[in-house]
């Protein structure tokens, strides 16, 4: 008895053993396919015609003859800095600052107010979007497309849409990021909302409670730290969004990077980038600390 | 027929192909102290989820007080649910929520939408909730975290807070399955003082045989989703207990599924 069910196994453990070993093998060769087709989709592999420095033409693979030019930015982009006048430089250099700092204000306060009502409509969304929740399934239905919609169109795409019905300006900006938020937030809520105990939701049906009080008392209190934590990490993303999304007229210091693009004023497009970088450290820096914060449980009262 | 009676009849759920409630028919009056026994699987579970409406019956109906409470929807089903009250075997609290507002929710069923979801109740009502806990040794936890207590006061919590739902029956789905002795006998003393001194009727499901004839005035038991004993507990004999639990008569002693610190009889009231 003992014996034949040794051998069984033993069968069944080569079996199981050549089975996953084909399935690796499967899996390995089909990525390494993708992954070859589609960087020749991307132009990986290119040759490209250049000018050398006599004059002469010659062909080079795409990438070793962009590479130096990468350099050539670099070196456009920096500012005339010199010791003997470096704040006089300096100045120079940030000649647009009180603009750029008031751009940057409307940055902030574009990407603040685009996770408030996008974090808001799509908390709300999250739970007729949960499969678990949804009281029948042609509001699962509709809460799903109507959140796939919000978050996969483009933010720039929605600022373009904005921009043409509400003009040139924060407004469309903030409406087009607070639209991409809640399409986000509702999918990713609406994730956790689904891996929730559902006892918790049982025992408030069992008293009597409606729909509403299932999800006020069974599932916010279960989802309300990942609910904090995600509306502060949408908004270091949206403070990202929004430092560019003026590059199509929807508010914020993109459009200084246009601008300056535009006219070719590297060393403008570095402050800029100093600028939007010393931003995001710092807001991603404390909403990081206040995240690790909420992550902890805290007592609630009556 | 007396006021306060449960009716089941012909009651039927399936879930695909598998039937987890067959045809059940049961008469139990007011008042009565009823524990359902059976096998992992027998229907037990399903049974009590049917009663207050957890779980559609396929077939079949419940009535209560002469009323059918198996076709009720929207609001009179969610008034059912709170004169059914029913404590589960995990307890089921919000467990991010403290003691306090976990016994509130009780009262859910009496409120309009917009005053539960801001957790507003009054005063009377946290007066009640307070004589609850007071009742079950819990006022000390009052304002601490549902989930931060063992499992016997979490599911003292639960008994309060269906006290607050001021029902008619009490529905207990193993409630003392997950617990130690102590605080079982303690829950299971506090099933019994409701049934006693409130009057409730208490279906309770059981592992424990002991337990069940300790404080049960009448056993049912359950075998693949059918009834298979209904009685007494004097006269559920060894024989018929193999039965219920399908094992075979030389191996089965029912000490070694006890939960009871020593057999005793529910508190005198």
């Amino acid at each position: 008895m003992t014996m034949t069910a040794t051998a069984q196994f033993d069968a069944d453990w080569h079996r199981h053993r050549s089975a996953r070993r084909r399935s690796t093998w499967a899996w390995t060769l089909t990525l390494s396919a993708l992954v070859l087709l589609t960087a020749w989709g991307s132009d990986f592999f290119t040759v490209t015609q250049i000018s050398r420095a006599d004059g002469t033409r010659t062909e080079a693979w795409i990438l070793a003859a962009g590479i130096g030019r990468l350099g050539e930015f670099l070196d456009q982009m920096w500012p005339v800095l010199r010791w003997n006048s470096l704040g006089h430089d300096i100045a120079n250099w940030f000649w647009g600052i009180g603009l750029w700092l008031r751009l940057l204000l409307e940055t902030v306060q574009m990407a603040f107010a685009a996770t408030l009502l996008g974090g808001a409509c799509g908390f709300l969304l999250s739970f007729p979007a949960a499969r678990n929740l949804a009281p029948n399934p042609v509001v699962l239905w509709i809460a799903r497309r109507a959140a796939e919609i919000a978050r996969t169109v483009p933010e720039l795409v929605f600022a373009l849409i904005f921009v043409f019905a509400f003009g040139v300006g924060p407004l469309a900006g903030m409406l087009a990021i607070a639209l991409h938020t809640t399409g986000a937030t509702a999918k990713l809520i609406s994730e956790a909302n689904e891996n929730i105990d559902m006892r918790t939701v049982d025992g408030i049906r069992a008293a009597g409670g409606r729909w509403s009080d299932q999800i006020r008392l069974g599932v916010v209190p279960q989802v309300l730290p990942n609910i904090m934590s995600y509306s502060l990490l949408r908004f270091e993303i949206n403070i990202r969004s929004s430092s560019i999304i003026g590059y199509v007229g929807a508010g914020g210091l993109g459009q200084e990077f246009r601008t300056a693009m535009s006219y070719q004023e590297y060393p403008d497009v570095l402050a800029l980038f100093v600028i939007t970088l010393a931003t995001i450290a710092v807001i991603d820096f404390l909403s990081e600390k206040l995240r690790h914060r909420v992550i902890k449980p805290e007592p609630h009262h009556a | 027929m007396q006021p306060g009676t449960l009716t089941l009849t012909g009651l039927t759920r399936r879930f695909g192909g598998k039937t987890a409630v067959d045809n059940v028919s049961l008469t139990i009056p007011q008042g009565q102290f009823v524990a359902v026994i059976g096998r992992s699987g027998a229907g037990k579970s399903t049974l009590l989820r049917l009663i207050n409406r957890l779980t559609e019956p396929t077939e079949g109906e419940i009535r209560f007080d002469g009323r059918v409470v198996s076709a009720l929807r929207g609001r009179a089903l969610r008034q059912w649910r709170r004169d059914c009250a029913m404590i589960f075997q995990q307890f089921n609290l919000v467990e991010r929520l403290n003691v306090l507002t976990n016994v509130l929710i009780g009262r859910i069923a009496y409120h309009g939408p917009l005053s539960s979801l801001l957790l507003r109740f009054s005063d009377a009502e946290r007066a009640e909730a307070v004589r609850a806990l007071e009742r079950l040794d819990l006022l000390g936890q009052a304002l601490q975290r549902a989930g931060t207590l063992s499992g016997g006061q979490q599911q003292r919590v639960a008994i309060a807070k269906s006290l607050l739902q001021r029902p008619r029956v009490m529905l207990a789905d193993e409630p003392i399955a997950s617990l130690d002795p102590a605080n079982a006998s303690r829950v299971m003393d506090e099933l019994a003082r409701i049934n006693r001194q409130d009057g409730l009727t208490v279906l309770v499901n059981l592992h424990t045989l002991d337990t069940a004839r300790a404080y049960a005035d009448r056993i049912i038991a359950m075998r693949d989703g059918r009834v298979y004993f209904d009685g007494t507990p004097r006269q559920l004999t060894p024989d018929v207990v193999r039965d219920i639990y399908g094992i075979d008569n030389t191996r089965f002693d029912p000490a070694v599924t006890s939960t009871a610190l020593n057999r005793r009889a529910p508190v005198p009231v």
